[in-house]
């Protein structure tokens, strides 16, 4: 990312902040925007749920109510920036320059402060309490997340994912990455591979279904297998006798999906090293495996840290590539899987939120390196 | 000079086998599970179960080409020579290859009277297509299929026109909602001065990673409460709030780079925060837009947890994900369907996805971390 300058101040005579407030302007001033930002979002909600009763009653074509959820969903939240930006505008100048920062960024702050950072702490409550909400039981539920049986498997398979998955996206996408870029036929070689992020997690699980399927009429991977080794096929996922590998299974699909994404950032990563460089190492006499691991590797270094972190977070979540192909069974269930039969099947609400925050606390090593660089960059001050 | 040169050459020429061949080999790992149904889709209930979507390339296997009846005047029980093959009934039952080994025969029905095929190894193609698949996936009605011995049965369809048209009215309102709200942000946090600008930044910052699974229970709670469960509407918002960070954060990093000249001279001509943001950088930001859109369809339109979670069992709502992963529990074998449902959910994204790839890349190369 480039550095980022620093803002234009709001250039508006009469609004430098030379003459002195009072108290009772000051209370005025900020319980108005308090009021704006908030009205905004009410009024954006209010407006789409009206909106919607009325949608819901309806008993139209499947097409035409289509159309027009669409149009109001979109048109509504675009025609509520417009009201509230008007009447701001309608205020005046010093009030104007006040409040409309908040026109533009309430809306955004208060569904983030809704949507993810109150229900952190909502959660984390949450967690504290019984299976029904009610009694508090204190760190219970956390002693009972890392005593389990069943979310010890859970762990370590979330450890395979990450040590396995993580590590072969990273080591594929930079192979094709390195491969392509010498290839003739590099473009259509990167969108082949790059394919997969189209396609949804459970379509995956469809597609490998297929592949891991028993009978080896259906399934290609028996019938390599029996026709090369001539034994009985193998339920490659779903079966207790290849545990704990048949995760290794499930993680290729995750793999599959991934390695598109690593590749593309490594690429343009691998086309930023200076050429210089390279052909100065191989007027050198370097060999292709020396240029790759002392010049290619360390130049790329920082992206491959970036890339592999955003993979691992990406593993640490999966859930619906075990969910669909085999719902958490035959000792396959990871974090997110254990969080949904916990609170959704099983109703333990304190339990499965204690899950959930132990999924956040995974995170919080990466978002306190995101912090601190964005402290470094120092976007603004 | 010209051996040793001559040398390398050849030396670089193997090279280029051994990287295009590698890159050959993964391209083909790569691209196999996806053809693989994409064929399986256009082939028969029948034909998936009894022969390998991979029969459809050109093989070689036994075909039979004559029957005729087991000569009857010879010894059953001991080893028998027919047509110049020769073995006991039970490896008749096997088949026994001529020796010559083109053909091969095969002993159909019980000792006493059966009768012989004479099969050929020849190369074929399991060439057996139908759309069949498509018209039961995609309608709501029920289906008469013909089996291969010309009885009928029925079976419902599966509707997938209704969860195709449910995944649009999610999709598309849920991605440009969050691009309309987080363009204003991210211009707000860019080119305005306000109290708190920094903390709220740093806030985007920190939810950037955040697992959406922290938010799932005490919004579903929300919904419950405001009816707002199994709506449109509720899904929409989720899927706002779960973008929003990326969102913010991709377009603050696009909008704050914009040439602080261009925004001075409107300035200067009185233009105001909201029409220079409408009239200038909603224009200019069109590829950050664009790319975060791409992101954020591709991401909507194959999400199954939010989904699951705020849709829940009603069928008149459920998105095409959630129909198959349905089925994958309820009628696993049912592999005529299963992929064609699969292939259905694919190819808006697909399409998306090829003719704006290069938005797509350059999405990837400014992003960061989803949470």
């Amino acid at each position: 990312m480039k550095p980022v300058r620093p803002p234009i101040p709001v250039a508006k005579p009469g609004d430098l902040g030379k003459r002195p407030r009072g108290p009772l302007e000051w209370l005025a001033t900020n319980v108005v925007r308090i009021l704006i930002s908030l009205f905004v979002p009410i009024v954006t909600f209010v407006g789409l749920y009206a909106g919607f009763m009325f949608l819901r009653d309806s008993s139209a074509p499947k097409g035409i109510v289509a159309v027009v959820a669409i149009i109001w969903g979109v048109g509504g939240v675009a025609a509520l920036y417009l009201v509230s930006n008007w009447l701001i505008e309608k205020l005046g100048d010093p009030w104007r320059a006040r409040l409309q920062p908040f026109v533009f960024v309430g809306p955004a702050v208060a569904i983030l402060i809704w949507y993810l950072a109150f229900p952190t702490v909502r959660t984390f409550y949450l967690s504290l309490l019984d299976a029904d909400g009610k009694a508090f039981v204190g760190l219970q539920n956390y002693g009972a997340v890392f005593t389990n049986r069943a979310m010890f498997t859970a762990f370590r398979n979330n450890i395979m994912w990450i040590v396995f998955g993580a590590t072969f996206a990273v080591v594929f996408g930079l192979l094709v990455a390195v491969l392509a870029d010498r290839s003739r036929f590099e473009n259509f070689a990167k969108s082949l591979i790059f394919l997969p992020m189209a396609i949804s997690m459970v379509g995956a699980g469809v597609i490998f279904n297929l592949i891991y399927a028993v009978n080896p009429n259906i399934g290609l991977l028996n019938a390599v297998y029996t026709g090369l080794t001539g034994n009985p096929p193998v339920a490659w996922t779903a079966s207790a006798q290849l545990q704990p590998w048949n995760n290794l299974f499930l993680i290729a699909v995750m793999i599959w999906l991934q390695t598109g994404y690593c590749m593309v950032l490594f690429s343009a990563a691998i086309k930023g090293i200076p050429v210089d460089m390279m052909e100065a190492a191989r007027v050198d006499g370097a060999n292709e495996i020396q240029v790759f691991f002392r010049i290619m590797l360390p130049s790329i270094m920082a992206t491959i840290i970036a890339v592999g972190t955003t993979v691992i977070i990406f593993t640490l979540k999966i859930f619906d590539v075990v969910w669909v192909m085999t719902g958490g069974q035959f000792s396959t269930q990871v974090i997110a899987t254990q969080f949904y039969r916990e609170y959704f099947t099983s109703q333990n609400s304190g339990y499965g939120s204690a899950i959930a925050i132990v999924l956040l606390i995974a995170v919080v090593p990466v978002m306190i390196y995101n912090l601190r660089q964005f402290r470094e960059r120092e976007a603004f001050r | 000079m010209t051996a040793a040169r001559a040398k390398d050459k050849r030396r670089l020429s193997l090279g280029d086998i051994l990287v295009n061949g590698a890159l050959v080999l993964l391209v083909l790992f790569w691209t196999i599970p996806t053809i693989g149904l994409l064929i399986s889709s256009f082939r028969t209930r029948f034909d998936i179960q009894t022969s390998g979507w991979w029969t459809i390339f050109p093989h070689r296997d036994w075909v039979t080409v004559e029957q005729f009846p087991v000569p009857a005047d010879i010894d059953r029980s001991g080893v028998m020579g027919i047509r110049g093959a020769k073995g006991t009934f039970e490896q008749f039952r096997e088949g026994v290859t001529t020796p010559d080994g083109n053909y091969q025969l095969v002993w159909v029905g019980n000792r006493r009277a059966g009768s012989m095929e004479v099969q050929e190894n020849k190369w074929v193609v399991n060439w057996g297509f139908t759309v069949d698949n498509y018209k039961q996936v995609l309608g709501g009605q029920t289906f008469q299929i013909r089996q291969p011995d010309g009885s009928y049965y029925t079976e419902p369809g599966t509707n997938f026109v209704g969860a195709f048209l449910n995944s649009l009215i999610v999709t598309i309102p849920a991605t440009v909602i969050p691009i309309l709200i987080a363009a204003f942000a991210a211009y707000g946090f860019a080119w305005m001065n306000f109290p708190g600008r920094r903390t709220l930044f740093i806030m985007v910052v920190a939810l950037l990673v955040v697992p959406l699974q922290i938010a799932l229970v005490p919004i579903l709670r929300d919904y419950v409460r405001l009816q707002l469960n199994g709506t449109f509407l509720g899904v929409w918002l989720a899927h706002t709030g779960f973008g929003l960070p990326l969102a913010t954060y991709l377009l603050f990093s696009y909008i704050s780079t914009l040439p602080r000249d261009i925004l001075e001279s409107a300035f200067i001509d009185g233009a105001s925060h909201f029409t220079i943001f409408m009239r200038l950088i909603l224009p200019l930001s069109m590829p950050a837009l664009a790319s975060f859109a791409i992101f954020q369809f591709l991401w909507v339109w194959n999400d199954y947890l939010v989904a699951l979670i705020f849709i829940g069992a009603k069928p008149d709502v459920q998105v095409l994900t959630m129909r198959i992963a349905e089925m994958v529990g309820s009628r696993g074998n049912d592999w005529h369907l299963l992929t064609a449902g699969a292939f259905v959910s694919m190819i808006l994204p697909l399409v998306v996805f090829f003719s704006l790839q290069r938005f797509f890349v350059r999405g990837l190369l400014a992003g960061s971390v989803k949470g």
